[in-house]
């Protein structure tokens, strides 16, 4: 006897299509409920709205694509971000410099993260539970507890926006995208990308034909780390300021928006745009929600539904197999 | 990451410098394995000729998978020397073992059931782009890959239509299917096979052992680990008896008994007492 939802083929089908059939629906559910809703400023303003998330959530992708997860990428982020900007602001080191400070911390926590999990054989969920109290420990200590203002141009400029037509566009909105597009070549073009679903979907199997599992991890998890550095930038710039506070949210918010995206948390399937489009139902529901006058509290239920349908459709779609 | 593999050409033709058919692939002497107290290889001589089909075939704790480790590189023996073409070779892992011309098929279907079946063919030595894109990117050259994909599995007679297909839509038989012809692919000396049929019913059981068969004629001899006598006695040339860590005989299919073979596994028929033409 087959469970109900499993003699539906359409649901076998919803772990690829899922995503972008309920971006759709949302879309056409809230255009009809607020006219200002379908509007290129508006659909602007999500995608700036969504940016850190979305840059967190390629690294968070990568990470859960090789079956395993990271809890520590938001308070990694904050750590990069406080550490760009009291650089830039209490040394006087020039902008890029102080910048890429803040990216080689990130990626080498993203490094100890992966030495942790492929030398000592740790698993991924607790790793992260202990780096994401050291990270947020050190972030503490290291600014006092104290937001850092008065940030120089340069770190805020990614927050600056363009015109195309009547509609202002971010250029961190931009540069997420193009986090985007170079993570689907990565995953889908190169040798490195494809180990890293086969570690994912069977690591012995990638083990015996000769692929250095390890290394694909090890790569995996610095890689991840980058992208939190770039979420980093990207928080300087739309808040202003380096604030150790932040980043508490996002790193679950990231999980949801993986898993909103489809990508399986069993890992070696699912893709990088998935999570794009994940990040942006999130947004779009807040957006909407907000247009609509619903308060906040409400948006996290629906948030909450959302995942849990999410994950129940990759079940199923597992199990079809 | 193999650097050593970016210029396999993939789709191997049959070896071209076959060797006379009976002369020694792939030989082991005196090889000895111990763990603390347990001696788990105990002296073993193995011998595999070019052109056949050897079974190996040996009760539960025999040795037999400890032998055949040693052979692939998964376990290092303590003593004893181990021969491929007559040259002896050291193999530390089993990459050593691969890179020296020797695959294995392991019987849980080592395959990635999310990836397409090209992608599983060339798991580990991805074709890549030439050029920088190839060298810098490290960038997949697909279409390459496709087609050779296709030619290997024609060649092989395997019946698939869409090399883009997911693994995990093909049935038991076909994905152990793509697991041979990977290692047919790129198996330069010697193909192990290591319980090939156990996880798979009589149809698809057969489609396998027709397809060990066509490796052994494009050149490749093949190594066959297997518990089922009737598979055994069906496609064996010859049969390697292991008992007690070393090897008690190798025997004829064509004389001998399935009856008799197992006796001789299990020590209830002593070597001495086989007549000698059942001897191979």
């Amino acid at each position: 006897m087959t469970p109900f939802l499993e003699r539906f083929p359409l649901v076998r089908h919803i772990g690829t299509l899922g995503p972008l059939i309920a971006l759709l629906g949302a879309c056409l559910f809230f255009a009809s409920q607020s006219p200002r809703f379908l509007s290129g400023q508006n659909f602007s303003l999500i995608l700036q709205q969504v940016m850190v998330v979305g840059v967190l959530g390629i690294g968070q992708t990568l990470i859960i694509l090789t079956a395993g997860i990271d809890l520590s990428c938001g308070m990694v982020m904050a750590l990069g971000a406080v550490l760009m900007s009291k650089l830039a602001v209490d040394t006087g080191i020039s902008v890029p410099l102080a910048i890429l400070c803040g990216l080689a911390a990130t990626t080498l926590f993203g490094v100890i993260n992966g030495l942790l999990v492929t030398k000592v054989n740790l698993p991924p969920f607790i790793v992260t539970l202990g780096t994401l109290n050291i990270a947020f420990a050190i972030n503490q200590i290291y600014s006092g507890a104290q937001t850092v203002t008065d940030l120089p141009d340069g770190l805020t400029a990614l927050g600056n926006t363009f015109s195309l037509g009547d509609v202002a566009i971010s250029y961190g909105s931009i540069l997420m995208l193009l986090a985007y597009a170079a993570s689907w070549f990565l995953l889908r073009e190169t040798a490195p990308g494809r180990h890293a679903y086969a570690v994912g979907n069977n690591p012995e199997a990638a083990r015996l034909t000769g692929i250095a599992t390890k290394r694909v991890l090890l790569f995996v998890y610095g890689l991840a780390g980058l992208s939190y550095g770039v979420a980093a930038m990207l928080s300087v710039a739309r808040t202003g300021v380096g604030d150790p506070q932040a980043g508490q949210t996002e790193n679950l918010d990231t999980i949801t928006a993986v898993v909103l995206g489809g990508t399986s948390l069993f890992g070696g399937r699912g893709s990088v745009l998935g999570t794009l489009v994940g990040a942006v139902i999130v947004g779009v529901f807040r957006n909407g929600l907000t247009l609509m006058g619903v308060s906040s509290v409400y948006q996290i239920l629906i948030t909450g539904i959302l995942v849990i349908l999410a994950v129940t459709a990759d079940q199923v779609s597992r199990k079809g197999r | 990451m193999n650097a050593e593999f970016d210029n396999n050409p993939g789709h191997m033709p049959p070896p071209d410098h076959l060797p006379p058919p009976g002369s020694p692939v792939l030989q082991a002497r005196g090889l000895v394995k111990r763990y603390g107290r347990v001696t788990a290889i105990d002296g073993a001589d193995f011998d595999l000729r070019s052109g056949e089909i050897l079974a190996v075939i040996g009760d539960n704790g025999a040795g037999k998978s400890s032998l055949i480790k040693a052979l692939s590189g998964a376990v290092v023996p303590d003593e004893g020397e181990i021969l491929l073409d007559g040259k002896p070779v050291a193999f530390r892992s089993p990459m050593d073992a691969r890179k020296a011309g020797i695959e294995t098929v392991y019987q849980d279907l080592a395959v990635a059931p999310a990836m397409t079946i090209a992608e599983n063919l060339f798991l580990g030595r991805e074709l890549l782009r030439p050029g920088m894109l190839g060298t810098l990117l490290r960038c997949l050259d697909k279409p390459r890959m496709l087609a050779e994909a296709t030619a290997h599995m024609q060649s092989l007679k395997i019946g698939i239509r869409s090399m883009k297909q997911a693994v995990e839509t093909l049935s038991g038989g076909q994905r152990q299917g793509v697991a041979v012809a990977r290692s047919a692919a790129f198996a330069r000396h010697v193909v192990i096979m290591d319980e090939p049929t156990a996880a798979l019913g009589v149809k698809e059981g057969n489609m396998v052992l027709e397809l060990i068969r066509r490796v052994r004629d494009r050149g490749l001899p093949v190594i066959l680990i297997s518990h089922n006598m009737p598979h055994v006695f069906e496609i064996a040339d010859r049969i390697h008896v292991h008992r007690m860590g070393k090897r008690a005989a190798v025997l004829n299919p064509r004389r001998i008994s399935m009856n008799d073979a197992v006796a001789v596994m299990t020590g209830a028929l002593a070597v001495e007492d086989i007549p000698p033409e059942c001897h191979a």
